[in-house]
């Protein structure tokens, strides 16, 4: 893996060297045991909707050909903290910039899923769903992950939305929660749907999941989820201590920045940064057994289009954050910007496995096999797992 | 389930109050479809709306002409609506978005609630009518494509035109051509806002270059492709139809030119189009096109109009239409037998829709007894409020209730628009949401013979133990509101 302290100049090939070796690290570093207990580690899931220009999140600013591709977005990074010496991030991410410079964040850029068209609906079906094509698999691999972690004891796993999203859906025990304006039914009346229920095993499930959720989350005072900052704490309140979920899931929507992507992008990205800033906070101590990964279906076109927008491209930038992070990095084997060195002449170039990070993150923070959590949680990929990214 | 529960259920919206089943299944279906009235009461007297997003969108530019510095945050309605239900992306708070709006200039602030307005009146208008229609399965196809050819509220000026789209767009071609659908509904404003085209510009159009003269080193505005590839991806073909990057780029550059009306100085440029848009020829990319290895010459706005009558015609958008809507009407994953007929019926009749709801209702798979379908939030609200006779709950309460349902009309998060399989509804704090608002409904509303009503909107299909559950109720709202919510309710 090629860390990038780029003090250098961004030159492909500079960094090149080694960055073959992916993974190849992982056989020496020191494992945790296998038969590890997880303790009260968690891992919270957020997934970007939309495509996330991961080139607007961390600006590749040095790269010579930036300017000439989104002399528009200059303004944005001046005065931008300068990450790895070499990549400026968003101004938008107070939050997330504060927890990098204490060493409890990293980015992958130029980071990218298997899939190479370019509609979200495919792309998301592939990184919730973890299969190696879209719409191939029906269950998704953070269900897999709580089948995985299962041996022991089923950990408690929850998403953060109305509906179940496609990467929690699968056979393990999971359920769902959202703040509700609604006003809450009669005891009675819960009883007797209950009964209702009784030998009906789908609604019956549903709904015993439902009840004890909301039995834990019964105070949280909010009626909706569209405050980011609020939304970043209650999934703290539902996560932190013995009895939170272990692992969790929130999206976030609005990174579809076809048109006017300054003011475009800047909207979600500060609620993403108040969400996970609010987040760390209120996970209080058990932040530092956390891990949080932020990830989107694809990136988007290297070259502004003509309405100072992006279209559908392909690598993006992920990133890893928590106090069991080993952060203040950016891994990246950056491909340049150079017309020849972007995908099909028009996206930033994917040359670190998106899969690769999300597994080889949560197998090294609960202590799993690295080789069978890929091959269960994203089959059919030739990358390995990435290592080193969880403090040992 | 029964034909008859079957035609009620699985076709339609269930019964309504102080209604009785269908004797004749079938015939009663298709007298729906001949019956269809493509502009009900509740919708005949809307006003035209077609003038406000370009007003919108000029107040917006004058606004940030008057101020250098335009402030980051942009109108507190321009993101996107259509997650509503994620954090952030959404509209705030209502406290948060009040706070926005107040800081508006004032001409702006009253266009903008003008817009979301109409938009909740739109909402209503369209529960009323669902809900007290004596034709259900025409309305429920009426919501497939509309859903097919979905568009969000959420950018300027969108709230104005995604009901116009359903009502003018969709409701006059549900039983007609799906080509004349596809086209009303894909340049309708509406479509034209909500995916960017509005603003797309020819590289070599006049006015791209004479932005390139004035300027020739700042980046012009230009090409962008995003309703092209949605077109291409979900309104015809489906992503494995068999087209490339290539067609994309070459349809966006014909639709370029196809524009919404009123738009400053370009407006003058413009000619008015059927159904609310307009074309500017100016910024019309010059040239032949070639999409899917057919040639089409440059016939300024009638180019893309070319195209897309042939993705109409399109073999692949035969079967993917065909699929979404087994899917829709029987189960998540429905008999290939049926969608073969259905695709059959659209390839032999050109795409004609009365014919192909025809086949749907006379195909066996239709009529299978097992209930094989999850109602989506909006059906399972529609159904309950016809089940309860409860149609007068006024314009904000309708709009407050089915997002706390998590499904708004008119505001699915994507361009797919709402998901339609069992996996995306069927959730725990979804089920939990019917339960409460069952119970509130069930205290509001006529509760006096609930198992003999049960019985009639369910004939020969209420379980031995939802009847038990319901005759052991303490009371008649009680009862009620377990009905709301039974298996019987929630599934057809």
């Amino acid at each position: 893996m090629t860390t990038l302290d780029f003090n250098a100049k961004l030159h492909r090939r500079s960094l090149l060297a080694g960055s073959l070796a992916i993974g190849a690290t992982s056989l020496a570093a020191p494992r945790i045991a296998f038969a590890q207990g997880t303790g009260s580690k968690n891992l919270l899931f957020v997934l970007l909707r939309g495509a996330m220009d991961g080139m607007a999140m961390l600006a590749p600013t040095d790269d010579g050909h930036f300017e000439a591709l989104r002399a528009a977005a200059l303004p944005d990074y001046e005065g931008a903290a300068k990450l790895a010496g070499t990549f400026a991030l968003h101004p938008a991410f107070e939050e997330v910039g504060a927890s990098y410079a204490a060493g409890d964040a990293l980015f992958v850029h130029a980071t990218a899923t298997s899939y190479r068209e370019r509609s979200h609906f495919d792309g998301q079906d592939l990184l919730e769903s973890g299969a190696a094509s879209p719409n191939t698999m029906r269950d998704g691999w953070l269900n897999r992950l709580v089948a995985l972690m299962s041996d022991r004891e089923t950990p408690r796993a929850l998403a953060i939305a109305p509906t179940m999203p496609l990467a929690l859906r699968g056979r393990a025990p999971v359920s769902n929660y959202a703040p509700s304006a609604l006003p809450e039914a009669s005891s009675d009346f819960l009883d007797r749907v209950a009964k209702l229920y009784g030998d009906d095993d789908q609604l019956s499930g549903l709904y015993a999941q439902a009840l004890e959720t909301r039995a834990m989350a019964a105070d949280d005072g909010l009626r909706n989820l569209r405050d980011a900052k609020k939304a970043g704490e209650l999934a703290g309140s539902l996560m932190r201590g013995e009895d939170g979920a272990r692992i969790a899931m929130i999206e976030m929507g609005g990174w579809d920045t076809h048109a006017n992507q300054r003011g475009a992008f800047a909207r979600p990205a500060r609620n993403l940064d108040a969400l996970l800033g609010a987040y760390a906070a209120s996970m209080g101590r058990d932040w530092s057994n956390t891990l949080v990964l932020v990830a989107t279906e694809f990136g988007r076109t290297a070259r502004y289009n003509g309405t100072n927008g992006t279209d559908h491209g392909t690598a993006s930038a992920a990133l890893v954050m928590g106090g069991a992070v080993r952060g203040q990095r950016v891994l990246a084997d950056w491909p340049g910007l150079a017309e020849r060195d972007l995908y099909q002449a028009r996206d930033l170039m994917p040359t670190t496995a998106l899969e690769s990070v999300l597994a080889g993150a949560a197998a090294e923070h609960f202590g799993l096999d690295p080789a069978s959590a890929m091959a269960s949680l994203f089959p059919g990929r030739s990358a390995a797992p990435m290592s080193g990214l969880v403090r040992a | 389930m029964s034909r008859a529960s079957v035609a009620l259920n699985r076709f339609g919206y269930g019964l309504r109050l102080g209604e009785s089943a269908p004797a004749d299944p079938q015939g009663d279906l298709l007298r729906q479809l001949r019956e269809f009235d493509p502009r009900p009461g509740p919708l005949s007297g809307r006003p035209d709306t077609s003038g406000g997003a370009g007003e919108l969108l000029q107040i917006i530019r004058r606004s940030r002409a008057n101020r250098q510095q335009a402030p980051q945050t942009a109108s507190p309605m321009e993101a996107s609506q259509s997650a509503m239900e994620t954090p952030g992306a959404a509209q705030p708070r209502r406290s948060a978005r009040a706070e926005q709006l107040a800081a508006l200039p004032p001409e702006y602030r009253a266009k903008v609630e003008e817009a979301y307005g109409r938009y909740r009146v739109d909402v209503a208008a369209r529960f009323k009518v669902a809900v007290t229609t004596p034709n259900p399965f025409a309305e429920r196809l009426v919501h497939f494509w509309s859903n097919h050819f979905s568009v969000s509220a959420g950018k300027p000026g969108t709230p104005f035109e995604v009901g116009n789209h359903e009502f003018n767009a969709i409701r006059p071609h549900a039983t007609g051509k799906f080509s004349d659908m596809l086209k009303a509904a894909a340049l309708h404003p509406a479509m034209l806002l909500y995916l960017d085209q509005f603003q797309s510009i020819g590289p070599n159009s006049q006015i791209g270059e004479r932005q390139r003269r004035r300027n020739p080193n700042r980046p012009e505005r230009g090409l962008n492709e995003n309703l092209a590839r949605e077109i291409l991806e979900l309104h015809t073909l489906g992503v494995d139809g068999g087209y490339s990057q290539s067609d994309v780029t070459e349809f966006a550059r014909a639709l370029t030119g196809w524009t919404i009306r009123g738009l400053g100085r370009i407006a003058r440029f413009s000619k008015d189009q059927p159904g609310g848009a307009a074309f500017a020829e100016v910024a019309h990319e010059r040239g032949t096109r070639t999409v899917l290895g057919r040639r089409y010459e440059d016939t300024g706005a009638s180019q893309a109009i070319a195209i897309l009558d042939d993705l109409a015609a399109h073999p692949s958008t035969a079967r993917f239409v065909a699929t979404k809507l087994a899917r829709h009407f029987t189960k998540d994953e429905p008999e290939p037998s049926l969608i073969a007929r259905l695709e059959n019926d659209f390839r032999r009749t050109g795409g004609d829709l009365d014919s192909l709801a025809r086949t749907l209702v006379n195909a066996p798979e239709s009529w299978v007894s097992e209930p094989a379908k999850f109602r989506q939030p909006v059906e399972w609200f529609t159904s309950i409020l016809r089940f309860t006779g409860v149609d007068d709950l006024g314009e904000r309460r309708i709009n407050g209730l089915v997002r706390q349902l998590g499904q708004v009309p008119w505001g699915a998060p994507s361009p797919a628009g709402f998901d339609d399989v069992a996996d995306s509804w069927a959730g725990p704090d979804a089920l939990l949401r019917r339960v409460e608002l069952a119970d509130r409904i069930a205290r509001n509303a006529p509760s006096d013979a609930v198992l003999a009503r049960a019985e009639a909107a369910f004939p020969g299909a209420l379980s031995e133990n939802t009847r038990t559950w319901l005759a052991r109720a303490e009371s008649g709202s009680q009862a009620l509101g377990l009905l709301l919510v039974a298996p019987e309710m929630m599934r057809r």
